[in-house]
C-alpha cells in the first residue's frame, strides 16, 4: 500500500511542477508587456515602469523568476494582484469558501438524486422507468448550463417570484462571516430570516451546477448496478429469499458504489469549470466569477494564481480518490 | 491460400458497414440523433436559401417582437426579433453553420494531432512515451473550460482562437485512447507477422495498427464534437468566443442576457438550439459506442 501511495506521489510531483510552469508561462506568453498593460492607456513614466518591473520581478532572468515563483507557491505567496495590489493568495482564500459551499451543495444535490435514479433505472432495466430516467440523464448531460440557469431564472425568479436572481444573501443582513460559509454564518448570526435568505440564494445555483454531475452519477450508478446485479453473490442472495430491498440496497449497492464514488471524486474538475459559468450568471462572489473578471480586467496575476490553485485542488482531490480507491480495491495497487 | 481468401472475404459475410449498421440501427435513440444531426447539416449548408431574412439586417420598427403565435407577433418574424430588430429564426439558422463548423474543426485538429501523438507514444515507448504522457497529465489537470478560457485570454477573444483552445484542451483524451489501444494491439500476432515480413515503422503505425484502434477514437470524436459545441458556446457566452454580431448561439445568448426577464424568446431559442444539437450528437455517440465497441457496451 505504501509503495502504491509513493508511486502515485511520484507522478503527482512532476505534474505539479508542470502545472506551475504552465501558470508561470501564462503571464510571459501574453501579447505585450504586462507592466504596460497594467498602466493602461495613460501610460507611465520610465521611473515608475522600472520600479514596477523590479517590484514584480520581471527584470530578472526567466529561470530565476521561475525559481522565485515556485518557492513562493510553497510559502503561500502568489504575488500581488495587478488591480488591487493585494496578495493573490489572500484574495483567493477569501473567495474560495463561496465556491466550496456552492460546489458541496451541488454535489450533495447530484448524489441525493443521481444514485436513487441510477438504482431505479438498473432495477427496472429496459422498462419505462429506465428509459425515462436515462433519457432525462442524457438531456442533463447535454445541457448548456449557462442557458439552463437563464431558463430557471425566467421561471422561478421572473414568473413565479420564488427565488432571488443574484448574490449569496439579501443585502439587508449584515453579520460577521467567520467561516465563509454563508449557511453556517447566517445560522450562527441568529438574525431572523438570514438563514432562509441564504438558502433561497443557494437553490438555483445549486441546481445549475449540480445538473451535469447528477446526469453522470445517474448513468454511472446504473451501469455499476447492472454489472453487480449479474454477479453470483447477488443471485445467491436472491435465491436465499432475501427481500428485493435487501438484495438491491445492501448487497448490490454497496459494491456498485465503489466506481460511483470515484466518479464523484473526479467530478471536481467539472464542478470548477461549471462554477465559472454558474457564478458569473448568479453574481456569486466565488473563484469562478473572480477568474472571469480577472481576464476581462486584465488582472493577470490573479488569473495566474487562480489557474494554479484550481489545478492543484483538482490534482489533490484526484490523488486522494486514487489512493482511497487503491485502499478499497487491492487489484488497482499493482 | 486462395481457399482461405474466399472464406474470409467471400460474399456470404456481410460487409463491415452492413454489420455496423445493423447494430447501430437497433438503437432507436441513435437513429433519432442521426436524423436530427443530418437535418442540422442541411440547415447549415442551405442557410442562405432557408433563412427568411438576413441574419444581420436590423428591422428598427420591430424591436423585441414576440414569436408569431403570441400577441404582438407577426408571421414576418416567426420566432420574433432580438433587441436590435434582427430576425431570430434567421440568426438561429445561420448559427447552425458556426456550430457545425466549430465541431468539425475542433474534432479534426484535436483527433488528428492526438492520434498522431498517441501513436508515437505507443510505438516509441521508453522516455518518449513517459514524457508525452506526463505532458498530457499536465494538460488534463486543468478543468477544460478554465484552460480554454486562459488560452483565449492569451490569444485574444475570437472564434478561431476559441476553436484552437478547445482543440488543445480535448486533444489529450485522443492521445491516451490511441496509446492504450496501440499498446493492446502491439503484442498481437498480426503485428508481429507484419514486422517479420518487413513492414516499416510508419506502415506498421498507420496501415497495420491504426485501423484496429479506430473504434474508441470514433466514439471519442462524437463526444468531443458535442463538447466542442458546448464549450465554444460557453466561451461565446462569456464574451471570449465569437464576437457580436456573429450569429453564434452562445454569443446570441450573451447578447440577450439583459432581456432575460422581459423577452423570454431571445434567451430560450438559441439555448434550445444548442441543447437539441448536442443531444442529437450524444445520442448518436451512444449508438456508435454500442455498435463499434461491444466491450464498452453500457448494458
Amino acid at each position: 500500500m505504501l509503495g502504491f501511495i509513493l508511486r502515485r506521489l511520484g507522478t503527482f510531483i512532476p505534474t505539479f511542477i508542470g502545472v506551475s510552469i504552465v501558470s508561470f508561462l501564462f503571464i510571459r506568453l501574453l501579447p505585450g508587456d504586462p507592466i504596460l498593460l497594467m498602466a493602461g492607456e495613460r501610460g507611465m513614466s520610465d521611473a515608475r515602469y522600472a520600479e514596477l518591473m523590479t517590484q514584480f520581478g520581471f527584470d530578472r532572468p526567466l529561470l530565476v523568476q521561475y525559481w522565485d515563483y515556485l518557492t513562493g507557491i510553497l510559502r503561500g505567496d502568489l504575488g500581488l494582484s495587478f488591480k488591487t495590489k493585494l496578495p493573490v493568495w489572500d484574495e483567493f482564500f477569501a473567495l474560495f469558501p463561496a465556491t466550496l459551499e456552492l460546489s458541496l451543495c451541488a454535489i450533495v444535490f447530484a448524489v441525493l438524486i443521481g444514485i436513487p435514479a441510477g438504482i431505479v433505472a438498473a432495477v427496472n432495466r429496459g422498462k419505462w422507468p429506465d428509459q425515462a430516467l436515462m433519457s432525462t440523464a442524457l438531456v442533463g448531460f447535454s445541457m448548456p448550463i449557462f442557458w439552463w440557469a437563464l431558463l430557471l431564472i425566467i421561471l422561478f425568479s421572473g414568473m413565479l417570484g420564488w427565488t432571488p436572481v443574484s448574490g449569496r444573501i439579501s443585502l439587508m443582513f449584515f453579520f460577521p462571516t467567520d467561516t465563509g460559509f454563508m449557511l453556517i454564518d447566517s445560522f450562527r448570526s441568529g438574525q431572523a430570516g438570514a438563514f432562509a435568505s441564504a438558502v433561497e440564494h443557494l437553490i438555483l445555483p445549486t441546481i445549475v451546477l449540480g445538473t451535469i454531475p447528477l446526469a453522470v452519477i445517474a448513468r454511472q450508478t446504473r451501469s455499476a448496478m447492472l454489472e453487480v446485479l449479474s454477479e453470483d453473490y447477488v443471485r445467491t442472495a436472491r435465491a436465499k429469499g432475501l427481500s428485493p430491498f435487501r438484495v438491491n440496497g445492501l448487497h448490490a449497492l454497496r459494491n456498485a458504489l465503489i466506481p460511483v464514488i470515484t466518479v464523484i471524486g473526479l467530478s471536481v474538475g467539472t464542478l470548477m469549470a461549471g462554477a465559472i459559468l454558474t457564478e458569473t450568471i448568479f453574481s456569486w462572489p466565488g473563484i469562478g466569477k473572480w477568474m472571469v473578471e480577472g481576464i476581462s480586467s486584465r488582472d493577470y496575476t490573479a488569473v495566474q494564481g487562480g489557474l494554479l490553485m484550481i489545478a492543484v485542488i483538482v490534482m489533490v482531490v484526484n490523488l486522494i480518490v486514487d489512493v482511497l480507491y487503491g485502499f478499497i480495491n487491492p487489484k488497482i495497487r499493482q | 491460400m486462395n481457399n482461405t481468401d474466399t472464406m474470409t472475404d467471400g460474399p456470404s459475410r456481410p460487409g463491415r458497414f452492413a454489420e455496423f449498421w445493423s447494430y447501430f440501427s437497433e438503437n432507436r435513440g441513435a437513429i433519432v440523433g442521426l436524423v436530427v444531426f443530418v437535418a442540422f447539416i442541411f440547415i447549415a449548408i442551405l442557410a442562405d436559401f432557408i433563412a427568411p431574412h438576413s441574419p444581420t439586417q436590423q428591422y428598427r420598427e420591430a424591436l423585441l417582437q414576440p414569436p408569431m403565435w403570441l400577441e404582438g407577433g407577426t408571421s414576418q418574424f416567426i420566432l420574433g426579433t432580438d433587441a436590435v430588430g434582427r430576425d431570430l429564426l434567421s440568426r438561429l439558422i445561420h448559427g447552425a453553420r458556426f456550430s457545425f463548423f466549430i465541431g468539425l474543426v475542433v474534432v479534426v485538429i484535436s483527433a488528428g494531432s492526438g492520434v498522431l501523438i498517441g501513436l508515437i507514444a505507443g510505438f516509441a515507448g521508453g522516455w518518449v512515451d513517459t514524457l508525452i504522457m506526463r505532458l498530457m497529465d499536465i494538460l488534463l489537470a486543468f478543468p477544460s473550460l478554465l484552460l480554454a478560457l486562459v488560452m483565449v485570454a492569451i490569444l485574444g477573444p475570437s472564434l478561431t482562437n476559441a476553436m484552437i483552445a478547445i482543440a488543445i484542451v480535448l486533444q489529450p483524451h485522443y492521445v491516451r485512447l490511441t496509446r492504450a489501444a496501440v499498446l493492446q494491439e502491439l503484442p498481437k500476432d498480426y503485428v508481429t507477422s507484419a514486422r517479420v515480413v518487413g513492414a516499416r515503422r510508419v506502415r506498421l503505425m498507420f496501415v497495420t495498427v491504426l485501423p484496429n484502434c479506430m473504434a474508441p477514437i470514433i466514439v471519442q470524436a462524437a463526444l468531443s464534437f458535442s463538447t466542442a459545441i458546448l464549450d465554444a458556446a460557453a466561451l461565446g457566452f462569456l464574451g471570449l468566443g465569437a464576437q457580436p454580431p456573429t450569429p453564434e448561439w452562445g454569443t446570441m445568448l450573451a447578447d440577450s442576457r439583459e432581456f432575460v426577464l422581459r423577452a423570454w424568446w431571445v434567451v430560450t431559442f438559441p439555448g434550445l438550439a444548442i441543447l437539441i444539437n448536442v443531444l442529437a450528437i450524444n445520442l448518436m455517440g451512444d449508438g456508435l459506442r454500442d455498435a463499434l465497441d461491444p466491450k464498452l457496451k453500457r448494458s
